[in-house]
């Protein structure tokens, strides 16, 4: 058993006591970063990562530590969708459906538990598929030529721009801003300077991790500064916990067909959690039928799209780890988090440094237990920390991401290339352009371009050898199906509008 | 509607401009039959098509600001400069005082909490990230008590 001598390895990694003591910081830390409205996964993980590098961790501590991050964060989403009617990232919209009309009936311990055991369920589950899968499909990548990477990296630029934003052509132009950003700096091939403008601060690229950081909390900065946080209300009050045995054995089959969903929903790249949720939510609604009562606060309902949401995060690391290809936006921070540590996620990850791997994969089963044990007797005290006023909470992010980024380089240009990115995220979401792909475009600009170049090297300049092989040619059809189709199935799959009060 | 076209007008200036100083990048003698001007043209070509495409088929507008609203936008960002400028000259421990305080009361307009919530992060921040996290971070401008 491959598998079993893999994951014994992985869990002598991820057992020391060191290690074990990182993932119940991270589980902490994320759980409240979740919870905190306001700061979603991506968020979270993005400001963390400058801080973990400039830490001088080494590359299995590190990601052990981000990913528990990362996986407390998706647990403590729920605590302000439920509770609050605000999700703190896209994909927990879907568990407010019926999470706070569950709380406002005077359940919201039951909905928080409910929602953590489904999360756990979800994740573990996820968690046993990754262990499966990622393997096989690694030995897949092995027959992976450049030509196969230009075409696998248009396909995440087409589906992620086709499912998760409501404009294609916004999506396109979110991916080209951030592959155009991407050229900025000494080229690889001929060690020539492109587009600085003559600015010596750009010879070395623009930093993806100042892109983030921008993109992200700065401009999360903003939005607080013109709502004058006004939308952190106060929401359902939390009585007495209890763990509600009669639901949890009521959803079990919502939980392990919501798992499914979502961990499929997750492997396709670019598509990721919040397309895991929504489809775990519908396709349960439609089961349950309109008997069922979805909309109304039933457990089947914050059941189906927490379990969905995180066997989507859990699957979308398939791809990420397998190709380098992340399924979502906190996926590509995790991808940014690797890059940083110097690691090339892809096939050759897998036989070249398996404790990186299946350590990851150990710590991701350690952090789940880790959260499932902490997130039920300590759900109050999580509470308490959403209370944390928008005025104290949003400066204290600005000044964590400055000295992150500012840790990184120790330049002022840095500094003003974020404020800069923060003004562009803010524009831009306020404009509906989704800024995920400009940071896709930013990681993987390079990828890109490389595996084009190789491939024109390869066959001597004929374009006709990217669709010279099955691989190629599938990959490019699902590239334009996964942009295209969206177009005609928008008008059957509406998203289901948040509750109002 | 307005929004969506000026916004595709601004990209597709962008990626004119961008095309237009891609065919300067100079080429070494060591090139390979792409080369590096060819994928920042594509990039550029579909930025620029794209941007037509919202020009003509745009949007609903997305609900504005009022103008004052813009206008501590504009102070955020311009405060936020002053930081960056500032951060490695005058310490850490005065400008982050200074700007997390501006912050906080342009999102709550209460002058009282908003410089106890400036002092209190700036100080708290500077033991989290100097004691416990060990970044090497300077308090104060160099000269003034060592």
């Amino acid at each position: 058993m491959d598998i079993l001598a893999n994951l014994a390895l992985g869990f002598s990694i991820a057992l020391s006591p060191y290690t074990l003591m990182l993932a119940v910081v991270g589980c902490f830390l994320g759980t409240i970063i979740g919870a905190l409205p306001g700061l979603g996964p991506s968020n979270g993980v993005a400001i963390l990562i400058p801080l973990t590098f400039t830490l001088g961790l080494d590359a299995t501590s590190a990601l052990v530590l981000m990913t528990s991050v990362y996986y407390g964060a998706m647990y403590g989403g729920r605590i302000s969708s439920i509770l609050l009617n605000i999700p703190g990232d896209e994909p927990a919209l879907m568990t407010t459906l019926d999470g706070y009309p569950m709380a406002k009936a005077g359940r919201a311990g039951d909905a928080l538990v409910l929602s953590g055991v489904a999360s756990f369920v979800g994740a573990f589950l996820a968690t046993v598929g990754l262990m499966l899968l990622a393997p096989m499909l690694a030995r897949v990548a092995f027959l992976f030529g450049p030509a196969e990477y230009f075409a696998l990296y248009l396909l995440a630029f087409c589906t992620l721009g086709g499912m998760a934003s409501n404009n294609q052509a916004k999506a396109a132009i979110a991916s080209c801003i951030g592959l155009g950003i991407a050229m900025v700096g000494v080229d690889n091939n001929s060690g020539m300077p492109r587009l600085t403008g003559g600015n010596l601060h750009l010879m070395d690229g623009v930093d993806f991790l100042v892109a983030i950081v921008g993109l992200f909390a700065i401009a999360e900065v903003f939005f607080f500064i013109e709502s004058h946080g006004k939308e952190t209300s106060i929401g359902v009050k939390l009585e007495k916990v209890t763990i509600p045995w009669k639901d949890i054995m009521a959803t079990k089959w919502t939980m392990l067909r919501a798992s499914g969903v979502g961990f499929v929903a997750g492997i396709l790249p670019g598509a990721g959690a919040s397309l895991g949720s929504f489809l775990a939510y519908m396709s349960e609604k439609s089961i349950a039928g309109p008997k069922g009562g979805f909309g109304t606060g039933v457990p089947k309902g914050v059941a189906a799209p927490e379990a969905g949401n995180n066997s989507a995060a859990g699957g979308a690391l398939v791809p990420m780890l397998t190709l380098g290809v992340p399924g979502s936006g906190t996926t590509a921070v995790l991808l940014a988090l690797l890059m940083t540590l110097n690691i090339t996620p892809g096939p050759t990850l897998f036989t070249d440094r398996p404790e990186v791997v299946w350590g990851l994969i150990a710590s991701l089963l350690i952090a789940n237990i880790v959260l499932l044990l902490m997130n039920v007797p300590m759900v109050k005290i999580f509470v308490k920390i959403l209370s944390v006023p928008a005025w104290v909470l949003l400066p204290g992010v600005t000044m964590i991401s400055f000295v992150g980024i500012y840790s990184l380089s120790g330049s002022y240009f840095d500094l003003l290339l974020m404020v800069g990115f923060g003004v562009l995220g803010y524009f831009l979401r306020k404009l509906d352009v989704p800024t995920v792909p400009v940071i896709l475009g930013i990681l993987l600009g390079g990828h890109m371009e490389d595996a084009l170049r190789r491939a024109m090297v390869l066959s001597d300049g004929d374009a006709t050898f990217l669709f010279s092989t099955p691989i190629a040619i599938g990959l490019w059809i699902a590239a334009i199906a996964g942009f295209v189709a969206p177009m005609f199935l928008r008008k059957f799959l509406k998203k289901p509008q948040a509750v109002t009060d | 509607m307005a929004s969506d076209r000026i916004f595709g007008l601004v990209v597709l200036m962008g990626a004119l401009a961008y095309m237009a100083s891609a065919t300067q990048i100079q080429t070494s003698f060591l090139a390979d039959p792409v080369g590096p001007k060819a994928f920042p043209m594509l990039v550029g070509a579909v930025a620029a098509i794209s941007a037509l495409v919202l020009i003509f088929k745009p949007d609903p507008d997305p609900n504005w600001p009022v103008l004052r609203t813009f206008g501590s936008l504009g102070i955020a960002v311009i405060v936020l400069i002053c930081y960056a400028y500032a951060l490695k000259p005058l310490g850490f421990i005065i400008p982050t005082a200074i700007t997390a305080a501006i912050l906080s009361y342009q999102i709550s307009p209460r002058p009282v909490p908003a410089i106890a919530a400036g002092a209190g992060l700036s100080v708290g921040l500077f033991v989290l990230f100097k004691f416990a996290l060990g970044l090497g971070l300077i308090a104060f401008p160099h000269g003034w008590g060592g």
